[in-house]
């Protein structure tokens, strides 16, 4: 066993040198006053035409085209891009670059669930005086949302994930299941599918904080109330309380497949019909088309299943924004490249990659909306997309310190996944871990 | 060990000399302090001057003390681990070990047909490096499309999920034992290999049987192989770690942010920013590591002075 030994010791130089740097320096907030100044377009322009050397990073692969015609526009500005991880591995390293104080990139990839940890801890730059207040009805609502705070403006939306229900019509057709319309006709619908075939569920779910989280948005929850360092938890609001009824239901009558999201099982699952549906973000084509080849032709879009019939609500679920850090000196050249990227002519070319857009614009572009999809069976599936993502419920606040509330989800929530608990009691213990260690980091968390 | 020289025997030497040698020492074990202060002193000063800290998101550093240390003492979580990598301890080495020193008897016995051959086979699995074997049998435990879900199919039995399940800690134990058993074989063997062929030759005059063999001989040969395959076992159970991260992607909801000590301080500064805290835990495990491997190793050799 000497292997794992001295792969532990490794681990733990690695940990205690990533720590020797963290609290190296505790960087000041020098640039504060520099960004208070009003910025304007020209001074932008300025700095493009001047030039100079930008560090981006971000893990979308389509910005690298970007890139590359944002360098051949602006001849004198050199980007350079790092992709540090995906998700958390991202955010483990930003804020250690940021504690550091050095190596911190000028422009950062942010999901819009984790913007608020780093807007809160100052790491990131207020747009507004560098005029992105102008840009609001550049962008849908619920990205705007995600990158507001009162007049402050942390990051310029990439993408949007509004929701929709992906389904399997094959599946359906031969369990002879309509397209339900309401979580109610949902829950009916899954009962149906699995009698039909035992092997087959309505759709897979084994405890997903960010699922969660959007079902409790559209159903009308806000559990998460953020002002400043203070914060109020409350899972057990009446949205909350709306999805934890209706989806226990399902877990208690084993209608859900038990399979991980994004594992082998999963992809397998969706590709040959044993997942029937999924109720996720518009970002899912693409990961259909390569991850569940098989069954293309037979998946199609329809909107979100309603809380009320007709009601025409949707929530965001993922998505992502680009934002300049506080720490960056170059903040006029790198907000340049933001304009250039999330509104100017870098839009086109990440939408042509297949990034869903978050501009409302494109969301309405006709071009856009009259494509078809050949996975969908020739279904003009942008056209649904779109509609969800201008009826995403207005008012969604994620707490300032989701990614870790979110990776002890399972600890808590998921156990009523494996039968030990309910998932209001699930929802109730998570509370319990989010307020506990919210006091404990110094914020001043209420229920 | 006998003294080869006693001192008399040391020519005396000069004031001027001894003093000069005592630095000639240092001079050649010195490259060797400077990369062993970097490496395994500073880190672990660190730790421990880490350890003594809190970091707030909203609120900075100061100094606590030892609160981390009694937050650590009453912390249900951290003893939750602690508790599961000891009942892993107390099951999978007596077994993992049982069937080393089967094969490796068997292979010594030199009754075994095409012995290079086992001895290869089962020594192969640890050149697998753990993260992969973890990956690889992940697949194996799926219920649908893995192995399991194979043998479910084929033999009409229901098996349940390995991984979705109480069976977690056997799935991982299994794991870990496919891994390591050839290692422990290879240093099993190898210390039978150098017992003399003339122990085996008395034996036979005396008219021993092969049981007698064993454990009149084979079994006191490599009773220090036996402490040493004991204490790193010991070890990497404390140390549980590749295991059950990689499959935590696979079993979220058996397999906790604090499944084993080392995830429970890896998921505290990876995904909660408690570098301090996690230090903390990091030292308690080891101290405690080393105690039990201490006592092990204490009561393992005494019989042999």
């Amino acid at each position: 066993m000497t292997f794992r030994h001295h792969r532990a010791v490794g681990a733990l130089a690695a940990a205690s040198a990533l720590a020797l740097a963290l609290t190296a320096c505790g960087s000041g907030s020098d640039g504060d006053d520099a960004a208070a100044e009003a910025v304007s377009a020209e001074d932008i322009a300025a700095a493009l035409e001047e030039g100079g050397d930008l560090l981006v990073w971000a893990w979308e692969p389509t910005l690298d085209q970007v890139v590359e015609d944002f360098e051949a526009e602006y001849p004198n500005v050199n980007v350079e891009m790092a992709n540090v991880g995906t998700g958390n591995d991202h955010y483990v390293a930003l804020q250690n670059a940021i504690s550091a104080g050095s190596g911190v990139p000028d422009v950062t990839q942010m999901e819009y669930y984790a913007l608020p940890q780093f807007s809160i801890g100052e790491s990131l730059a207020d747009l507004a005086p560098l005029g992105a207040s102008e840009l609001e009805s550049t962008y849908s609502p619920g990205p705007w949302g995600a990158v507001t705070d009162g007049d402050a403006v942390y990051g310029l939306p990439m993408d949007s994930g509004p929701m929709a229900l992906f389904y399997n019509a094959k599946t359906f057709e031969e369990a002879g299941v309509d397209v339900p319309a309401t979580w109610e006709e949902f829950a009916d619908a899954a009962q149906q599918i699995h009698d039909h075939d035992p092997n087959t569920y309505i759709t897979s779910d084994n405890g997903d904080a960010g699922f969660a989280t959007s079902m409790i948005w559209q159903a009308g929850g806000h559990p998460f109330q953020v002002e400043g360092t203070d914060v109020t938890v409350d899972l057990a609001d009446e949205g909350s309380a709306k999805w934890a009824e209706m989806w226990q239901q399902l877990i208690d009558d084993g209608l859900l497949a038990d399979v991980p999201g994004w594992s082998d099982e999963w992809f397998q699952g969706l590709g040959n019909g044993e997942i029937a549906a999924l109720v996720t973000g518009a970002w899912m084509p693409a990961n259909l088309e390569s991850g569940a080849a098989p069954a293309s032709g037979d998946w199609r879009v329809a909107p979100m299943p309603q809380w009320t019939a007709g009601a025409g609500e949707t929530a965001e679920n993922g998505g992502s924004a680009l934002s300049i850090t506080e720490a960056s000196d170059k903040k006029a050249l790198a907000y340049g490249f933001l304009e250039y990227a999330n509104a100017g002519d870098g839009v086109a070319t990440r939408l042509e990659g297949g990034n869903f857009p978050a501009t409302l614009a494109d969301l309405t572009d006709e071009a856009f909306l009259a494509e078809e999809s050949e996975y969908f069976g020739g279904q003009k599936i942008n056209e649904v997309l779109s509609e969800s993502a201008t009826s995403v419920v207005p008012g969604w606040q994620y707490l300032p310190y989701q990614v870790y509330a979110n990776s002890v989800f399972p600890d808590t929530a998921g156990q009523a996944y494996t039968g030990s608990t309910s998932l209001t009691d699930g929802l109730a213990a998570w509370q319990e871990s989010i307020v506990g260690y919210g006091n404990e980091q110094g914020f001043t968390v209420s229920e | 060990m006998t003294t080869l020289a006693s001192p008399s025997a040391v020519p005396r030497t000069t004031g001027r000399m001894r003093r000069r040698s005592r630095w000639t020492g240092w001079g050649f074990v010195g490259p060797f302090m400077i990369v062993f202060a970097l490496v395994f002193l500073a880190p672990i000063v660190y730790s421990l001057y880490l350890s003594l800290f809190q970091t707030q998101l909203v609120g900075g550093t100061s100094f606590v003390g030892f609160a981390n240390y009694a937050r650590a003492f009453s912390d249900p979580q951290f003893w939750d681990g602690v508790g599961r990598v000891t009942l892993f301890l107390l099951v999978q080495v007596p077994v993992m070990l049982g069937i080393s020193l089967l094969v490796a008897l068997a292979i010594d016995s030199g009754r075994l047909y095409g012995r290079d051959f086992f001895r290869l086979t089962i020594f192969l699995p640890y050149a697998v490096p753990g993260v992969v074997a973890a990956l690889m049998w992940g697949f194996m435990y799926g219920e649908r499309f893995g192995l399991v879900g194979n043998i479910n199919d084929l033999l009409g039995t229901s098996i349940p999920d390995p991984l979705a399940s109480v069976l977690v800690l056997p799935a991982i134990g299994n794991i870990v034992t496919w891994e390591f058993v050839g290692y422990n074989m290879l240093i099993f063997y190898s210390a039978l290999r150098v017992v003399p062929a003339s122990l085996y030759e008395a034996a036979e005059i005396d008219g021993a049987g092969p049981w007698q063999v064993i454990s009149a001989i084979k079994i006191p040969a490599i009773r220090g192989a036996l402490v040493i395959a004991t204490i790193f076992s010991i070890i990497g159970s404390f140390q549980l770690f590749n295991e059950p991260s990689i499959l935590q992607a696979l079993s979220p909801n058996y397999i906790s942010t604090h499944y084993t000590p080392n995830l429970y301080a890896y998921s505290l500064s990876f995904s909660g920013q408690q570098y301090n805290y996690s230090a903390t835990v990091a030292i308690i495990m080891g101290v405690l590591t080393m105690l039990v491997a201490y006592v092990v190793q204490l009561r393992g050799m005494r019989k042999e002075a």
